[in-house]
């Protein structure tokens, strides 16, 4: 047990290994910080972070450190006197700001940063309102070009460097220097090396003022108008803890959310720049029936009376000829809601798994000069670019005991054995595409083919009955990532056109009443699948909730990056 | 933050005499103003026979901050002015302003409104896009009488915005307003004595 007093208050920080900004954190006292940052390793540069130190005798008496220190360079013990508020470490504040200011532009109005800059943010607090300089500052020229999704505005930069270290340490590409010395120093690459790895989209994140910038947001919103809503990113089974922050019904940007239990502080370009899809013109957003002159505008309640009704006659004629697809893209609760509905038309009903889209290998970060993966691993990009192959599979383990893969459906849509098939699909467009037009002409076999996507695919071009799909942003839910982790899905924005959330459509073709609550659904698959029981007895919060139990089968020893050393 | 106790003053109502309560002398208060206004100098402008402009004869005419349809700016080069910061919007009450801004052309600036769009129907005049602006590029124009005949005639868009300063700076009726940092004349008019 250790006593750290901040401000005269006793924090007990037990035996973490902690240094004097995480202390304060925990005593509820900001100490402001540029540079430190709890994945990367501790350089004290911007002395941002200066504060008065001293330690407790076990007499009681109290000796100061006759000068201020960086917190972020001081580790916590049993007995450290920390004071933030003294007419001292005020001043230190005050005159570390004015000095980053120097340089600084007062371009707030055009920088994307604004509103979110912690620059903004201390000066507030903790600066002072004037500089003293009389000469001209200092402004390099900006460079745009530092990787295809970055680029730098060279005057704005306080020189914290840690994209240099995350460069370096997390990625271990190294692609950012610091070039020059003192006054001139500036951020750059390597001629002709250009910073494209895939986790450089970070480095914006990590800037702590509004010099690197990503090109796909540049000028795209101001934050202030962003609403967050803290998610799960569905482009690999990692499912990194994520904030969609939309407005007005359009997705801007994803951020990281920071998750020790899931991947840490960071994620990857793909799965960053991978969300367009969600507000691309061409989703198909209106239900549609099969007629004469191909698929035509259908309504909801009627459309999904035929289909109970289609449904329900196929498995009341040949049970064993209707077949359900659940993609790895539905949360748990849709799974479940969609696997109950045909287990309780009739047990004979199959339901098999969707295609589970695998690119490549898992890659794993840091990587040496050569791109060799170096140990301990940081970060892994994840072959499996699913979210939810885990939970759905539990959810189908536990209605037929057994998961199906989808090319046995197709085996036996071949030899015309199904009647009616269900594909609840909602894969996002990848350049693979989740179906081959050969897969496609086969399903164009069965007889009445329900497909429930978002996009036009050699599935929806046989369907009978085209039902518009939800994203990730636009659903609620649980997925489980490849370690067993259940983590909620939150709605950031509405779903566009007639589409509807899929719980709601699964809810419906089960004749419930009212609306989809994930919640309940969720309290209910965890009452109902052994798999699930620990979902029901609290909220899954910020972190989700390991699910106990879950075979190893995929799961690896990687340890999540970012965990504060 | 509160405001403390011993920063308010608590006035009582002041007791009606008898006379008070008779209100003769405050109907006779009443009437001595009216009788006043029938001597004195008309105001009352004949419109539309009479056009009331901020340059027109002084009896006929607008203050200077009279806050009439919004115009954009245009720099010494003839471009529009705004760095598309979005302050105006932040700022506006009703929403009525609308900015796609993207990277400039120009190698002196690094952003700029793409579109620039203001619903005159939905916009209430209150100015706080023209004191939000960091670059003095939005200010509101004398110009009163708005008229359109549709919903999308009202729409200014960044062209519309921009001929409505070139209009009024030829006509001469509405002198800069505000010069970075510091306002002019035209902002704070003399009060009237």
């Amino acid at each position: 047990m250790a006593v750290v007093y901040v401000n005269d208050r006793p924090i007990d920080i037990g035996s973490e290994r902690l240094n004097l900004i995480q202390a304060a954190q925990k005593a509820g006292v900001l100490i402001p910080h540029y540079c430190w940052h709890p994945a990367l390793s501790v350089v004290a540069s911007c002395r941002m972070c200066l504060v008065e130190v001293g330690e407790r005798k076990p007499d009681g008496t109290v000796v100061m450190q006759p000068k201020v220190v960086p917190a972020c360079q001081t580790p916590a013990k049993d007995g450290t006197v920390v004071v933030t508020n003294s007419e001292r470490a005020r001043y230190a504040q005050q005159q570390t700001l004015e000095s980053l200011l120097l340089n600084h532009p007062l371009d707030c109005p055009v920088c994307d940063k604004a509103g979110e800059c912690l620059l903004q943010d201390y000066s507030y607090r903790f600066g002072r309102a004037h500089s003293r300089l009389v000469d001209d500052k200092n402004q390099p020229p900006n460079k745009p070009y530092i990787g295809e999704q970055i680029t730098l505005f060279t005057d704005r930069c306080i020189m914290c460097t840690r994209c240099v270290r995350f460069t370096r340490e997390i990625s271990g590409t190294a692609e950012l220097e610091v070039v020059h010395r003192g006054h001139h120093a500036e951020i750059d690459i390597f001629p002709g090396r250009p910073c494209n790895n895939k986790l450089a989209g970070n480095v914006v994140d990590l800037c702590p003022v509004g010099a690197l910038c990503s090109k796909d947001f540049l000028y795209k919103q101001r934050v202030w108008f962003l609403k967050s809503q803290a998610s799960v990113c569905a482009d690999c089974s990692t499912g990194c803890s994520v904030f969609i922050d939309s407005n007005k019904d359009v997705v801007y940007r994803l951020r990281p959310r920071s998750n020790p239990l899931a991947q840490g502080d960071f994620m990857c370009d793909e799965g960053r720049f991978g969300y367009h899809y969600i507000n691309a013109r061409e989703r198909w957003t209106r239900p549609l029936a099969r007629g004469p002159s191909g698929l035509s505008p259908a309504d909801w309640p009627s459309l999904l009376a035929t289909l109970r009704r289609e449904l329900r006659a196929a498995a009341q004629r040949r049970s064993w000829a209707v077949v359900a697809m659940l993609s790895p893209f539905l949360t748990c609760e849709e799974a479940f809601l969609l696997a109950k509905y045909f287990k309780g038309l009739s047990e004979q009903v199959r339901l098999v798994l969707g295609p589970v889209p695998i690119v490549g290998e898992d890659d794993t970060y840091p990587k040496d000069a050569r791109g060799r993966p170096v140990q301990p691993v940081k970060f892994t990009i994840r072959a499996e670019k699913c979210p939810n192959r885990r939970g759905v599979e539990e959810v189908l383990r536990h209605f037929q005991g057994e998961v199906v893969t989808f090319d046995v459906a197709l085996r036996r849509a071949d030899e015309g054995q199904v009647e009616v098939m269900y594909l609840a699909a909602g894969y996002p467009p990848r350049p693979h595409g989740w179906i081959t037009p050969e897969q496609g002409a086969v399903l164009a076999k069965v007889p009445r083919l329900i497909v429930h996507d978002l996009w036009d695919s050699p599935a929806a071009q046989a369907a009978t009955w085209f039902l518009p799909a939800a994203s990730v942003a636009e659903k609620e839910g649980t997925f489980v990532n490849h370690a067993g982790l259940a983590q909620a899905v939150r709605r950031a924005i509405r779903p566009p056109g007639e589409c509807r959330a899929d719980g709601q459509v699964f809810w419906e073709l089960l004749e419930r009443r009212g609306l989809f609550h994930a919640p309940a659904v969720r309290a209910e698959l965890a009452r109902e699948v052994a798999f699930f029981a620990p979902l029901g007895s609290a909220d899954l919060g910020e972190h989700g909730m390991q699910l106990p139990g879950a075979p190893a089968a995929g799961a690896d020893s990687t340890t999540p990056g970012g965990a504060p050393t | 933050m509160p405001i403390a106790e011993s920063d308010v003053r608590w006035v009582e109502e002041p007791r009606l005499g008898i006379l008070e309560q008779l209100y003769v002398p405050a109907i006779v208060e009443g009437l001595q103003t009216t009788v006043q206004h029938l001597f004195q100098r008309k105001i009352t402008v004949q419109y539309p026979e009479e056009e009331p402009t901020a340059v027109s004869r002084d009896f006929a005419k607008l203050p200077a901050n009279y806050r009439g349809v919004h115009r954009l700016n245009r720099d010494e080069q003839g471009r529009v002015k705004c760095v598309a910061c979005y302050m105006c919007s932040t700022a506006c009450p009703a929403h009525c302003i609308d900015i796609v801004a993207a990277p400039s052309p120009w190698p002196d600036r690094e952003k700029y409104p793409e579109t620039f769009v203001i619903d005159e129907l939905r916009c209430i005049y209150c100015g706080m896009c023209e004191e939000a602006c960091p670059v003095d590029a939005i200010e509101l124009t004398t110009l009163y009488d708005l008229t359109g005949l549709s919903r999308e005639e009202m729409m200014f868009d960044k062209e519309k915005l921009l001929s409505v300063y070139d209009q009024t700076v030829k006509a001469g009726t509405d002198p800069i307003r505000t010069r970075a940092g510091k306002l002019s004349v035209a902002s704070e008019p003399p009060l009237p004595s």
